[in-house]
């Protein structure tokens, strides 16, 4: 056990947890912060994306000793003000999700691609997803609601 | 528990009403008009027939008005990702002349919902849809002509809009379903007498309703069976065999429980450590040293043919029509070929998820599961105790696709609360997912058919081991024909399977039409015609050429005998009452035998739509889902042993894979609403194969096509 200080969705945190605990659980279980799903649990699809100083991580592969430090960002920090994100917005707008048990590591992965790479390409958007799985098959809405998103982000509105 | 955090945070007219008990129920429906139906007991599906006797506290009821005028329709079907819970209530706003926001839904709760079989088979809209419209129809018939006594205005001079009944001669005479209802209750049963709306007066049917579950998709508060966190929960993980048909030896369990808060329960042969923290729980789970048996299966996913040809039950007869005799010898050409498919796991994100407590004897499971009401029977059976000690609720689920009928993980979850008297949660790994699904069964189809001289099929002779006979039957003109069924995804000899299957998304129909419409084009290709050509004149069913037809002018089909090198497929199906046509074109790299498709087309009547933009992402989930039987999914397996554990052997359709996507809905006004969430998944195997060998000359009768298979069909 130690003390672990970081910042989760703009608030500073100390907890106290064994280290080699992955984030994935500590989000979930000490957090409450359920919205970071388990899918896989080795790092294959994608559903526990957050994000680790501005990078798309898996936090089922991520252990708390590699926290210390950073900024942590997840779904539920993505929205601000009852506003929410110009990503989250626009999966709404062209219905990219079904079940939705994908969606908030569909959304963080996007919202990181969009971070470094505000104007990507299709075949762009193409590469960063492609190891983020959807069994329900919304990936033809997806890529439009990324491409969207870009079109917003890029051109400075919000 | 802590109410507070269990609280779904939904806006009224969005979501469930997940937390509401009977208690709050009773006070809900204590007044205003409460519309009953009855369920008849042999289909367990709800219907609009005369009611049994119940008493006036049974709230088994689908509809209720309240005295603000509010709408709540309670359902026994889950919200899967398939949209139900923004297109019933679409019907039921519809059916009452009330705004679709008014319109509360509560959904796959034991104790508040109308019993229900379970959510599959293309349903909820088909089966469930008339009755939900025939309550509502009946419950704007009985205000009405409240509001007409109250009015002292004639029934003919009414009309309703947005839930306010008013004159038509004189606007200024209104009431509101609110203060008809105000104080008073009223209970009304279903005799099926309601009179629905025609298709020309559609306000909201029809209409693309912004989905329900958005806004808490997007922003990760909506919930799921594992995020909902009454305090104390426990995490079981549970002792599992390393293979089908090995027996637990021994198990010694000391050192995991000399891990701190770890306990271990043993409750026959189910073992499980439980901790607060699901990944302690894994890491204690990994120190129980146990000793199992061998199993004795020695099938794998290559020898799981021949074994299905030997042990499948005896055929039965499921169509048959003239004589196969008469029909070999009007014969000039006889092709005859057998397909195959293996296995494919369901792969929902979501893991099979379950939480349960005791309270005061009754014990509460919330479960990600298609079939709540037979999980709350199987729990009271596995606990022995009183079926209405146990209430199951549905929060969202991650996706079914038939794998979450079976609901193991709801039942391990009650047995572990019971046992230790903690809330107790159960989130199966990805392993266990794949090690208990129940796949979609490995099939054999064998075709014999012939054409006359004219290229008319003559005769068509099917036998399917291992499909079932759903999609088999034949909508083209076949005069003599036989269709043979032996076994299907239940009702198996115990040794047929070397481990569980059932429904997989159109159970069965995947398998029979890629082999019906691989068949049609080696028939077509013998008779040296364009695969459309072909179809049309063995088809004389006018919905499906009209289907077909729509299918080749928006996908800009002109005709050519195949192989024509353009890489393009056709396939026609018929699935949960719609009928789909299918083209897609596809590009084969000849060196690696790789397909990358291009763009696919579907064309669909499925009878009134609801929500159009709905079904057009069903379709698009079909088609994208699909992609996995056809080209690379198929459960490997050894001695018992499922090889594959994770999505990095187990080949999901991913992003670079997905083509474009035309969905083409014919308006089709005559027809009651019919399925939705499988019928264009049906057609993906042939679409593909026979694109394929339009591509290159190939003929690919094996699904998936993998790159080895299609180079090894090339080459002959």
């Amino acid at each position: 056990m130690r003390v672990i200080s970081f910042s989760l969705n703009g608030v500073d945190r100390k907890l106290t947890v064994d280290e080699t605990r992955t984030l994935l659980w500590v989000l979930r279980d000490d957090l409450g912060l359920t919205g970071t799903k388990f899918g896989c649990g080795e790092s294959v699809c994608g559903a526990c994306t957050v994000l680790l100083n501005n990078e798309a991580v898996r936090a089922c592969a991520t252990p708390m000793s590699a926290v210390e430090g950073k900024r942590v960002v997840t779904i539920e920090g993505l929205a601000h003000d009852e506003h929410l994100h110009p990503v989250q917005e626009a999966f709404v707008k062209h219905l990219g999700f079904q079940c939705g048990f994908c969606t908030s590591g569909m959304i963080m992965g996007a919202h990181a691609l969009l971070l470094k790479n505000p104007k990507p390409t299709r075949s762009q958007i193409i590469n960063e997803m492609e190891p983020h799985l959807c069994r329900c098959g919304a990936h033809v809405r997806i890529v439009q609601a990324i491409e969207s998103a870009s079109a917003v982000i890029a051109g400075g509105a919000r | 528990m802590n109410r507070e955090k269990d609280m779904m945070e939904v806006p009224e007219g969005r979501g469930f009403v997940q937390t509401m008990d009977r208690r709050d129920f009773l006070k809900l429906t204590g007044s205003g008009l409460l519309v009953l139906c009855s369920v008849d007991p042999l289909l367990g599906q709800s219907a609009p027939v005369a009611a049994t006797q119940r008493g006036a506290t049974d709230f088994n009821s689908f509809l209720h008005i309240g005295a603000d005028g509010r709408v709540t329709c309670l359902v026994g079907k889950v919200e899967l990702g398939q949209g139900v819970m923004t297109s019933l209530p679409q019907l039921a706003a519809e059916e009452l002349g009330v705004s679709l926001a008014s319109v509360d839904i509560v959904m796959g709760d034991t104790d508040l919902c109308p019993t229900d079989r379970g959510t599959f088979g293309s349903l909820s809209i088909r089966m469930l849809g008339p009755t939900l419209r025939a309550a509502a129809a009946e419950a704007r018939a009985v205000l009405v002509q409240m509001a007409a006594e109250q009015l002292k205005l004639p029934i003919t001079d009414l009309e309703v809009r947005n839930g306010v009944v008013s004159s038509k001669s004189a606007p200024s005479k209104h009431i509101s379903y609110g203060e008809l209802t105000a104080g008073k209750r009223i209970e009304r049963r279903l005799d099926g007498q309601a009179v629905l709306k025609k298709v020309g007066a559609f306000t909201i049917m029809g209409q693309s309703a912004p989905r329900r579950d958005a806004l808490e998709k997007v922003t990760g508060k909506a919930k799921y069976a594992g995020d909902i966190a009454p305090s104390g929960a426990l995490y079981a993980c549970i002792l599992r065999p390393p293979s089908h048909g090995a027996k637990l030896l021994r198990a010694d369990t000391s050192s995991a429980e000399a891990l701190p808060g770890v306990r271990v329960v043993r409750d026959g042969e189910l073992i499980a450590v439980l901790h607060p923290h699901r990944d302690e729980a894994t890491r204690a789970l990994a120190l129980i040293k146990a000793m199992y048996s061998p199993s004795p299966s020695r099938l794998t996913h290559e020898t799981i043919f021949e074994h299905l040809k030997k042990v499948a039950p005896e055929a039965r007869a499921t169509g048959s029509r003239g004589s196969l005799a008469d029909g070999e010898k009007a014969a000039a050409q006889i092709v005859e070929q057998t397909y195959l498919k293996g296995y494919v796991a369901h792969a929902p994100i979501e893991t099979h998820s379950a939480i349960a407590m005791v309270e005061q004897g009754k014990v509460t499971v919330w479960a990600g599961t298609q079939t709540p009401f037979p999980l709350k029977t199987q729990i009271a059976r596995a606990l022995n105790i009183a079926p209405e000690k146990v209430r199951v609720i549905t929060p969202y689920v991650g996706g079914g696709f038939g794998g979450k009928s079976a609901s193991m993980q709801g039942i391990e979850a009650a047995r572990l609360a019971m046992a230790t008297g903690k809330p107790v949660r159960v989130v199966w790994s990805r392993e266990e997912e794949f090690f208990f699904d129940t796949f979609d069964p490995a099939a054999v189809i064998q075709i014999r058919a012939g054409l006359d001289a004219a290229k008319r099929i003559v005769f068509w002779d099917n036998t399917i081991i291992g499909a079932g006979e759903r999609g088999s039957a034949l909508f083209y003109d076949v005069p003599n024909h036989r269709t043979a069924v032996r076994g299907g995804w239940n009702g198996n000899p115990a040794d047929m399977h070397p481990f569980a299957v059932g429904p997989w998304r159109a159970p069965g129909a995947n398998a029979n039409v890629f082999a019906r419409e691989s068949h049609m084009d080696v028939l077509a290709a013998k008779a040296g015609m364009d695969p459309v050509e072909f179809r049309l004149r063995n088809l004389t069913d006018a919905r499906m050429r009209r289907v077909l037809e729509a299918a080749a002018k928006n996908f800009g089909w002109s005709p050519k005998p195949a192989p024509s090198g353009r890489g393009f497929g056709v396939a026609c199906g018929d699935d949960a009452g719609t009928y789909v046509a299918t083209m897609a074109e596809v590009k084969v790299d000849k060196s690696t035998g790789k397909i990358q498709v291009v763009r696919v087309l579907c064309a669909q009547d499925m009878g009134i739509v609801v929500n159009p933009e709905g079904a057009a992402q069903q379709m698009e989930g079909c088609i994208t889902m699909g992609l996995g039987y056809t080209l690379s999914e198929e459960v490997q397996f050894k001695d018992g042993v499922v090889l594959d554990t994770n999505f990095g052997t187990y080949d999901l359709p991913r992003f670079s894979g997905v083509p474009r996507i035309e969905t083409v809905i014919l308006d089709s006004p005559d027809l009651a609403p019919q399925g939705g969430g499988e019928p264009a998944i049906v057609t993906t195997g042939a679409v593909l194969a026979n694109a394929v060998f339009d591509a290159v000359g190939a003929r690919v009768v094996q699904l998936p096509m993998t790159p080895a298979r299609v180079k090894s069909a090339m080459k002959g």
